[in-house]
């Protein structure tokens, strides 16, 4: 995949293993400037577990993780805490939000969360990117199903992260919204300059991509 | 935890109620010794009529109680010879107004508890009185007016109808049981239930000083002047109440209803008592060692209670802990979903910590709360049943290391659910979700 372009993520020869049956050997990645992936797999070949080890919330068996230069496992736990808050943003297949919070206050607990001021402006910018602007002070758990799926990619690239992986977005959507998140991520990847990874099972997204990878 | 508001509430309602008990045992406790000592002072020893000697410490020294009886005043004075008495304090009661206890004593009493008169002057002659700075404030009495006293201890007694009292003064605030008394010379008292003598059913109200021992039908009132000058001549009297059948062939021989003794020296101590209980038929009785027994007696109670109130705090501590637990169960997929978002170990664990905490000063502050409108509901009580109240919300030391067990309890409590999040498993806590 590499072509000779200034490198920006790479994985070199991850595997974990949970135990000794279960265990996982990863090919490498390897993303320029401007470039997505999307990953493709059935269940319970590691999906999850490659998307985990990406963001540092694993710590690999071997190989190692670097983004822009940073090797994710060499950080220590609360630098790679710090690291992933303000460079990688994750979407999972189910939007979490915390609940007591409403969308506008999930979104700057978030950008607390990473160390960065409070900056309202880039939350109202996101949220109405994704079409969600009008949600601002809804309880995330009071919007429909899209919505909140929206919601959760405003949460994850609101600290205009450098990676952004996202774990069965669109598995539990129907066709047009599936798309359009789809969609919606290659925008935001592209707006903030982000690589981004989708991991999936979901086959309708390959026509989306030019990047894929089938484990 | 206010998306859990029940189990929030339970470990609130009990904390609040383990430290509302405590506090509040503290602030009486405190208020009932306060009292006690205050109103103690200067007294080494009580004389009064054979009985309980907790009675008589309870009825001369704190007027809550009835008295045990009379004593013949020429016995008193002769006892009050001994030349190792200081001073001795003439007291007769037995009436009352509308609650408030009326004593008949003279000016060292007053100046016993450091009271100052506020307005007016003290009594002088005979149904002159000066009353106490409570009374005076509950029942509006001021300069000049007058009231008539009733038989008996309590409100509702038979009205003595033909003899007014006139209010020569009123106390300031002493902090000690004057403020609840109305003053007044033993004379009036002694005029008051001798209601056959001729003369004394015409005595005038508020006659100047020099009136009063001529006025007397008992003409023994000279025969105590000799000795100590100013205050004896006020201690010839009539007693209480419940005597009052005796009265009519006692008339005869003055009596008072106790008298507050102190002494010379320590010496006193060791002799006195004794020699009063063994030679003559009154009754003497030390108020520091019976107030010692009351609070002994008491203090089985009271530590019934605290150790109840402890329990209640300790149940508490499991609630906040219980509460805290399930509801990091709940959560901990926002918590895995912010250490996703950059927030370290430590702020987690600050978080949970920060809560546990939260909840124990919350229900601390509320506990102080119950504790004080417990304080005055105890107070207004005793204000009504007593006459006594408390004065003074002030913070106890013992109060602070309430604070500080309550917010260990608060910490202990987090302590499990804090080494969980800090332990928690990101990826899988994700991955189950």
């Amino acid at each position: 995949m590499a072509r000779g372009k200034k490198l920006m993520f790479r994985t070199h020869s991850l595997s974990f293993a949970y135990n000794r049956q279960v265990s996982f050997q990863f090919p490498d990645v390897e993303l320029e400037a401007g470039e997505n992936l999307l990953i493709l797999g059935e269940s319970g070949i590691g999906k999850t577990t490659l998307l985990h080890l990406m963001a540092g919330l694993l710590p690999p068996q071997s190989g190692k993780v670097e983004l822009r230069g940073t090797t994710l496992h060499e950080l220590s736990s609360s630098q790679l805490d710090r690291f992933r808050g303000s460079h990688i943003g994750l979407v999972f297949q189910r939007p979490h939000f915390v609940r007591a919070l409403s969308l506008q206050e999930n979104l700057a607990l978030v950008q607390h969360l990473a160390r960065k001021p409070l900056d309202k402006p880039r939350i109202k910018e996101v949220l109405d990117g994704l079409g969600i602007g009008h949600k601002l002070s809804e309880k995330p758990h009071r919007l429909s199903q899209g919505e909140q799926q929206r919601a959760a990619i405003a949460l994850a690239v609101v600290n205009r992260p450098q990676l952004i992986l996202a774990d069965e977005p669109t598995s539990s959507l129907d066709d047009k919204n599936a798309h359009r998140v789809a969609r919606l991520l290659q925008e935001q990847a592209t707006a903030t300059e982000a690589q981004l990874i989708i991991i999936t099972h979901d086959q309708r997204l390959k026509a989306q991509f030019s990047n894929t990878l089938t484990l | 935890m206010t998306s859990r508001p029940l189990s929030t509430t339970l470990s609130l309602i009990l904390l609040t109620l383990g430290v509302g008990m405590i506090a509040l045992l503290l602030q009486v406790n405190r208020h009932i010794q306060e009292q006690m000592e205050n109103n103690v002072r200067g007294i080494d020893m009580v004389v009064g009529a054979k009985g309980s000697p907790l009675q008589l410490i309870l009825s001369a020294v704190y007027h809550i109680d009835a008295p045990t009886g009379n004593i013949a005043l020429p016995e008193a004075e002769r006892f009050q010879k001994n030349r190792l008495v200081a001073s001795g304090i003439p007291l007769s009661y037995g009436d009352s107004y509308q609650g408030y206890r009326i004593v008949g004593t003279d000016h060292q009493y007053p100046e016993l508890y450091n009271a100052t008169v506020a307005e007016g002057r003290l009594w002088q002659s005979s149904f002159e009185v000066t009353v106490g700075a409570t009374v005076a404030n509950l029942l509006n009495l001021k300069i000049g007016d007058t009231f008539v006293g009733s038989h008996g201890l309590t409100e509702g007694g038979e009205a003595h109808g033909d003899h007014a009292y006139e209010v020569v003064g009123v106390f300031d605030y002493s902090n000690s049981v004057l403020d609840q008394l109305i003053l007044t010379p033993t004379e009036s008292v002694w005029e008051v239930h001798n209601h056959g003598g001729e003369e004394a059913s015409t005595t005038p109200v508020g006659n100047e000083s020099p009136a009063r021992e001529e006025k007397h039908d008992h003409e023994e009132g000279e025969e105590h002047d000799e000795h100590n000058g100013e205050h004896e001549h006020q201690e010839d009297e009539e007693h209480g109440h419940e005597e009052g059948e005796e009265h009519h062939e006692q008339e005869e021989e003055q009596e008072i209803t106790a008298m507050l003794v102190k002494f010379r020296s320590p010496m006193g101590m060791v002799q006195l008592p004794r020699r009063v209980n063994e030679d003559t038929n009154m009754q003497a009785a030390v108020p520091a060692y019976e107030i010692s027994r009351l609070f002994n007696l008491m203090g089985v109670g009271v530590d019934t209670l605290t150790t109840i109130a402890l329990i209640i705090m300790v149940v508490s501590g499991l609630s906040v802990f219980i509460s805290l637990y399930n509801a990091l169960k709940d959560r901990q997929y926002e918590m895995a979903l912010m250490r996703t978002y950059g927030a370290s170990r430590w702020q987690l664990v600050g978080l949970v910590v920060q809560e546990g905490l939260l909840l124990t000063l919350v229900g601390f502050l509320l506990g102080i709360l119950v504790s004080r409108v417990g304080l005055w509901l105890v107070s207004n009580l005793m204000e009504a049943s007593y006459h006594y109240s408390f004065s003074g919300w002030g913070w106890l030391a013992e109060e602070w290391w309430l604070l500080a067990s309550a917010l260990s309890i608060g910490l202990l409590a987090s302590l499990l659910p804090a080494v969980r999040v800090f332990r928690i498993n990101i990826s899988k806590t994700l991955a189950n979700a």
